[in-house]
């Protein structure tokens, strides 16, 4: 050491010596007060998060939650039997094929007897569903014994009553601005007036599929789409995943080719949805000539994008299983497989599963891949195997959002919902297998 | 200081004679072997020879593990394996059973052979080389099953018992060996992770047994117990010394004292010394032997 350093050394000796107390007491508030700064932006973003979830929450459920109730009118229908059966026979093709639009035409005709002009008609059947005759015929058929009698039916009101009732629409503006007419308001009025009107729970909803009239448009083809969808994904998606996973962790070697697919597969992981919707198309529909719009290519191509997911996820899994456990299994003789198939795996096991489970999360609220694969098709019948046309919820309600009606409006928000409360449950789902099987070393 | 290391080590070594340099460990100058001439003081030999290693080389990609030792297990013997951190005794145990062969870039030359067959032969199966010369690991490390799945889990792969009543007694057998019977004969669905680590350490010796093997490799293996549950460990050594070919690596040189009859010495990779255990703690030959054993380093 030179002597310029320990002369400085000494100068710095020779001065009062400062305690380290006082050293830190002098910055400590400073140091504190950064701390309280840093929680507080913690908690800001995190409250700012919550404010936008509950934003989200609040207003769909606040637009969605009409649409599980429907306005029924109650009608006394009389049971024509010249028109139901008109020869006499009662059985089920008859009374399948009969006019019951015209039964109701007649019901509303007897009730507001001083409608006469066949405009004025047409308006007054207007405000009824042209679903109700689905419900007439369901009833007849249900009970033909019915038929002769006079009966009080609650038939579902049109779209228009059910918004205007739900208070949805203006019935002061001006009539050319209004969907319902005058005369029409003034039928609603006296229905109202004599009880008439009632809302109803919406089983439609929940229980039909896809219509051009909002009262009658439902879901459940839509989740049924969705479930066929999943289940293809699903069987796919994990078997495949978790074997590539552990042969790429566990058998492969580390050389540049598994560096190589490693890369490839996290891109594919970062790849827009809708390329593989685009690749679904080419190879799935134009190579393999798969059906169009049908859940099995919708699950396919979901597979292709789901599967990088998995992969990650269960190498992640494989990963945190302690090398302490594979070498206890290797060192008592046990082959590689057996190592694998006897420890790892069932430990790795319940991140695959999460990993899964998030990964069917999302592709049950992708849409876009559907779009180029046919799957945004108007499909009204409920689908019953994987190669029948369908849509699926994400697909639903993108439908919907485009409809000018006000009463799918409601509709869309309350698939929205629907979609949610499937996000969620199959969340919970895995944050609950990580839990229950969460092991510690 | 340690920036200059380098830049010492040079002028030591062009100022020193050949074959003595400084040691990059303890700062000390004694003769280090000259590559390929056999560096060990004492005899490696073993009149009574299970396991014999000539001429070990082991390489992890660019670094030289492991430097031409060569060293015999002898039958009911318990060598053994001392030296500072990073010397490669672990290394030249894990050798032993191959359980390098999981690590990538590892490459291990020269011969060891168990009963006179050459385990890195090509002939050789590591599933059944690993049969016959178990291991018990630092950190006790059961199986997240049930105490009996533990010690059954060896016999079944290997089909060692042909009933349940069979798995039973080895099971039972192999825990009285371990001295863990008395404790856990009435909780054996309970899982071998609730026990203490003691227990649990034994849990992974009985283990071992219970697929009754030749020789029986122990990394440090109660580094990470407390000296009650060690003397437990150590007593237990010393009983399986009577079926078992023992290699135990420790860092406590008291242990290595108390239960081992040969000692070696590893620095640097090198076998230093090997010689009866009395010998090397009462009277060692090389200087670096001495150097540690008296704890001028380590």
């Amino acid at each position: 050491m030179s002597d310029g350093i320990g002369g400085a050394f000494r100068a710095r000796a020779s001065s009062p010596p400062r305690r380290t107390i006082d050293v830190v007491n002098a910055t400590l508030a400073r140091r504190h007060a950064a701390e309280r700064r840093f929680r507080l932006y913690g908690l800001a973003a995190i409250i700012t998060g919550l404010a936008f979830l509950a934003l989200l929450f609040v207003s769909t459920v606040a637009k969605g939650y009409g649409a599980f109730q429907q306005v029924y009118v109650a009608i006394d229908v009389f049971f024509d039997p010249e028109v139901l059966a008109p020869d006499g026979k009662r059985d089920p093709d008859t009374l399948n094929a009969a006019d019951y639009g015209a039964i109701i035409k007649r019901a509303l005709k007897a009730q507001f007897p001083d409608v006469q002009a066949r405009q004025e008609l047409r308006q007054l059947s207007a405000l009824v569903s042209t679903g109700a005759a689905f419900d007439l015929r369901d009833r007849v058929r249900g009970e033909p014994s019915v038929i002769g009698t006079t009966e009080r039916v609650w038939l579902p009101a049109d779209d228009e009553v059910d918004t205007l009732l739900k208070g949805g629409a203006d019935r002061n503006a001006p009539e050319a601005e209004r969907s319902l007419a005058d005369r029409q308001l003034a039928w609603v009025d006296r229905w109202s007036a004599e009880g008439r009107l009632e809302k109803r729970f919406n089983t439609r909803f929940f229980t039909g599929g896809d219509s051009g009239e909002p009262e009658l448009a439902g879901i459940w083809g839509a989740v049924v789409g969705s479930f066929y969808m999943l289940l293809v994904t699903l069987l796919l998606s994990f078997p495949l995943g978790v074997a590539a996973a552990v042969y790429l962790e566990e058998f492969a070697p580390k050389n540049r080719w598994t560096d190589v697919i490693e890369v490839n597969i996290n891109n594919l992981a970062a790849v827009p949805s809708i390329v593989f919707g685009l690749l679904g198309l080419a190879v799935f529909i134009n190579f393999f000539g798969l059906p169009r719009s049908a859940p099995l290519v919708g699950g396919l191509v979901l597979t292709l994008m789901t599967l990088p997911t998995i992969i990650i996820a269960s190498r992640a899994a494989l990963q945190s299983v302690p090398p302490s456990i594979r070498e206890a299994a290797l060192g008592i003789g046990a082959s590689q497989m057996q190592m694998v198939a006897h420890h790892v795996l069932p430990l790795a096991l319940p991140g695959m599963l999460t990993g899964a489970i998030i990964g069917m999360a999302r592709a049950l609220g992708e849409t876009a891949p559907l779009l180029m694969i046919g799957m945004v098709a108007f499909i009204v019948d409920i689908p019953r195997q994987i190669t029948d046309p369908a849509t699926a919820l994400p697909v639903q309600i993108y439908l919907w959002a485009d409809r000018p009606e006000r009463a799918f409006a409601e509709r869309t928000a309350a698939a929205i919902l629907v979609l949610l409360l499937f996000l969620i449950v199959m969340n919970a789902l895995a944050v609950i297998l990580r839990k229950r099987f969460e092991r510690r070393w | 200081m340690h920036m200059l290391e380098s830049d010492v080590g040079v002028e030591f070594r062009a100022a020193t004679p050949p074959g003595r340099t400084a040691d990059p460990v303890t700062g000390l100058r004694h003769a280090m072997p000259e590559r390929g001439e056999r560096a060990t003081v004492g005899d490696f030999r073993h009149p009574r020879p299970r396991m014999t290693a000539r001429n070990v080389d082991v390489h992890y990609g660019d670094k030289h593990a492991i430097k031409n030792v060569s060293l015999d297990i002898g039958a009911n013997e318990v060598i053994a394996m001392i030296g500072p951190s990073g010397c490669g005794k672990s290394t030249f145990l894990r050798c032993l059973n191959r359980m390098n062969d999981t690590i990538d870039g590892a490459r291990v030359t020269g011969a060891i052979a168990l009963d006179g067959q050459d385990i890195y032969d090509r002939g050789m199966d590591v599933v059944a080389l690993r049969a016959q010369v178990g291991m018990v690991f630092q950190k006790p490390n059961p199986f997240p099953k049930s105490i009996y799945e533990n010690i059954a889990y060896g016999p079944r792969i290997h089909g060692l018992a042909g009933t349940r009543a069979e798995l039973d007694e080895i099971v039972q057998r192999s825990l009285e060996r371990a001295g863990l019977w008395d404790e856990v004969k009435d909780r054996l669905e309970q899982p071998g992770t609730s026990l203490s680590g003691g227990q649990q350490q034994r849990v992974c010796i009985a283990r071992t047994i219970a697929v009754n093997p030749e020789v029986i490799l122990m990394d440090e293996p109660c580094s990470a117990l407390d000296p009650i549950a060690t003397a437990r460990i150590e007593e237990l050594i010393d009983e399986l010394r009577e079926h078992y070919s023992i290699a135990i690596v420790t860092h406590s040189m008291q242990q290595a004292a108390r239960v081992s009859q040969r000692t070696a010495y590893f620095h640097l990779g090198d076998l230093i010394e090997i010689g009866d255990t009395n010998q090397i703690f009462t009277n060692p030959r090389h200087p670096l032997t001495e150097d540690y054993i008296t704890g001028r380093f380590g």
